[in-house]
């Protein structure tokens, strides 16, 4: 499956735009095709302080409950109300208008180059 | 979500038309079955208003034949199958010594001396162990046809005219067939056994026919129902049609520990027969307070899934779980979150308010009446 070169990854299936010092982060479209159709997600609201590798919110598909981990230390800017009322668009455009949440760092840590994540998933 | 593929055991006659349709496969009860084939939702909301087609050859079908075919049945299941007229199709169960629940199989009459009893995939090897056990001083064949027998579902409010339009099949007994009815067909001339039976809810039909014939049958349904908005569906919309009609999905509200009573089906054994095995457990009953099958309702989007406890709302916050759900879906044509859930039997009067835990957040449902969705009758 084709992931965006430009982005960088995590072995929790997410994705990592970063941009100055403000990461835009969503999940991959292997995860977005393996949970199935997306009904519901829980994401922090703006001001949350994140903890990187902890888990942050909720990704649920008819079938099963996926868990939002947070990439990076930071906080919270702007989380993507589209998403939570229209949960599809993660399924239709996960590393586009389906992203998830956007987080101010102040270190990034190791991520995951696009020939990484696609040999994690075997592709 | 990102579980290893599990080593695939068994594959259907039809896992190349369903790999060359890009589904997503499941490992269920040791057969790689298609899943999805794009999207789960999208074929629920199909079967519900044109027609989904389903592969259910990992089903278990055994073949009862000879002059004590009926007294046999009505000895190893709960029902009275020997009241049955040929061509009838009845849901039944086969019960242990304690009334706990081996299999829930539907069977049919196919002649005056002759059945078929469909199980389930993942008792496949108990129902045949109990059908052997309990066949002792009766005059009959019994066979065990699985592995000749693909089952193709075509279900949904276009199923009919579907069948109508497939070429190669014919079915002089179609526009008579009754809910519940079975009828012999033939697809090019080869015999196909066509039941107006399902499990979602939905009109539907359920065609058994041998494997080799199997894919041409599925080309040829998918050809005359695809102008008529028929798609392929998968295991995962299966599960949501049959949560939304309230039907049972065993090893989920049904168990070796689990009395018919308990969930709801009462009405299934004929406890007028002189003896069946379970019937003196079923008459002494469940023991007092014995968790009986609700359905749950909520607001909002969070669904309640199997494994999550059940609250009672005056409890306080360190009162034990009295309940526990079994099957649980944000279902897709009602919009709110569903659930079965086995619950003290306090707790199971319509309307009673109470509370699931959902991963550490108590969020309040209520108990109804099944099914969910009840499709209207045309």
């Amino acid at each position: 499956m084709p992931e965006n070169t430009e982005l960088r990854y995590t072995a929790e299936h997410e994705w990592v735009l970063v941009e100055g010092s403000v990461a835009t982060i969503g999940i991959t479209a292997y995860a977005a095709a393996q949970l199935g159709d997306i009904v519901y997600l829980d994401l922090p609201d703006a001001g949350t302080e994140v903890a990187g590798g902890s888990i942050v919110g909720e990704i649920e598909s008819t079938k099963s409950v996926g868990e939002l981990f947070a990439p990076v230390d930071g906080t919270v800017v702007e989380k993507n109300e589209a998403v939570e009322s229209s949960p599809e668009l993660v399924n239709s455009d996960p590393l586009g208008e389906g992203w998830l949440l956007k987080v101010e760092f102040t270190e990034l840590p190791e991520l995951l180059s696009f020939d990484e994540y696609s040999a994690l998933i075997g592709g | 979500m990102t579980d290893a593929p599990s080593s695939p055991s068994r594959f259907s006659p039809l896992d190349a038309v369903h790999r060359a349709a890009g589904a997503s496969f499941t490992d269920f009860a040791g057969w790689q079955m298609p899943v999805r084939y794009s999207s789960d939702l999208a074929e629920h909301h199909t079967v519900r208003s044109a027609a989904g087609l389903f592969d259910l050859s990992h089903m278990a079908e055994f073949r009862v034949s000879g002059p004590d075919a009926g007294a046999f049945l009505d000895l190893a299941l709960a029902g009275l199958l020997s009241a049955t007229t040929i061509g009838q199709a009845k849901y039944s169960l086969l019960l242990t010594d304690e009334g706990g629940v081996v299999d829930d199989v539907v069977v049919y009459r196919l002649g005056d001396a002759e059945f078929l009893v469909v199980a389930n995939a993942s008792n496949r090897e108990p129902v045949a162990a109990a059908l052997e056990e309990r066949r002792a001083g009766f005059d009959l064949v019994l066979v065990d046809e699985s592995d000749e027998t693909a089952l193709i579902a075509v279900q949904g409010p276009a199923s009919r005219e579907i069948l109508t339009r497939t070429e190669g099949f014919e079915a002089p007994g179609l526009d008579e067939l009754r809910y519940y009815r079975s009828t012999p067909a033939t697809f090019r001339g080869e015999p196909v056994l066509l039941a107006r039976t399902g499990y979602t809810g939905e009109d539907g039909y359920e065609l058994y026919v041998a494997p080799a014939h199997a894919e041409a049958l599925w080309t040829a349904l998918a050809a005359a129902g695809t102008p008529l908005g028929l798609v392929p569906a998968g295991l995962a919309s299966r599960d949501t049609l049959r949560l939304e009609a309230g039907m049972p999905l065993y090893g989920h509200e049904l168990s070796l520990e689990t009395q018919p009573v308990q969930a709801g089906l009462g009405r299934v054994p004929a406890l007028t027969k002189e003896s069946f095995v379970g019937r003196d457990a079923l008459l002494a009953g469940p023991p007092e307070g014995a968790p009986v099958l609700v359905g749950l309702v909520a607001e909002g989007r969070r669904a309640a899934r199997a494994g999550y406890e059940v609250y009672p709302i005056d409890g306080g916050a360190d009162a034990p779980p009295a309940g526990l759900v079994t099957s649980g879906a944000l279902s897709p044509t009602l919009g709110h979150p569903i659930a079965l859930a086995y619950v003290d039997p306090r707790l199971a009067a319509e309307g009673t308010e109470v509370t699931v835990d959902i991963r550490g957040t108590r969020l309040a449902f209520r108990t109804t009446t099944l099914p969910f969705y009840r499709r209207k009758k045309d």
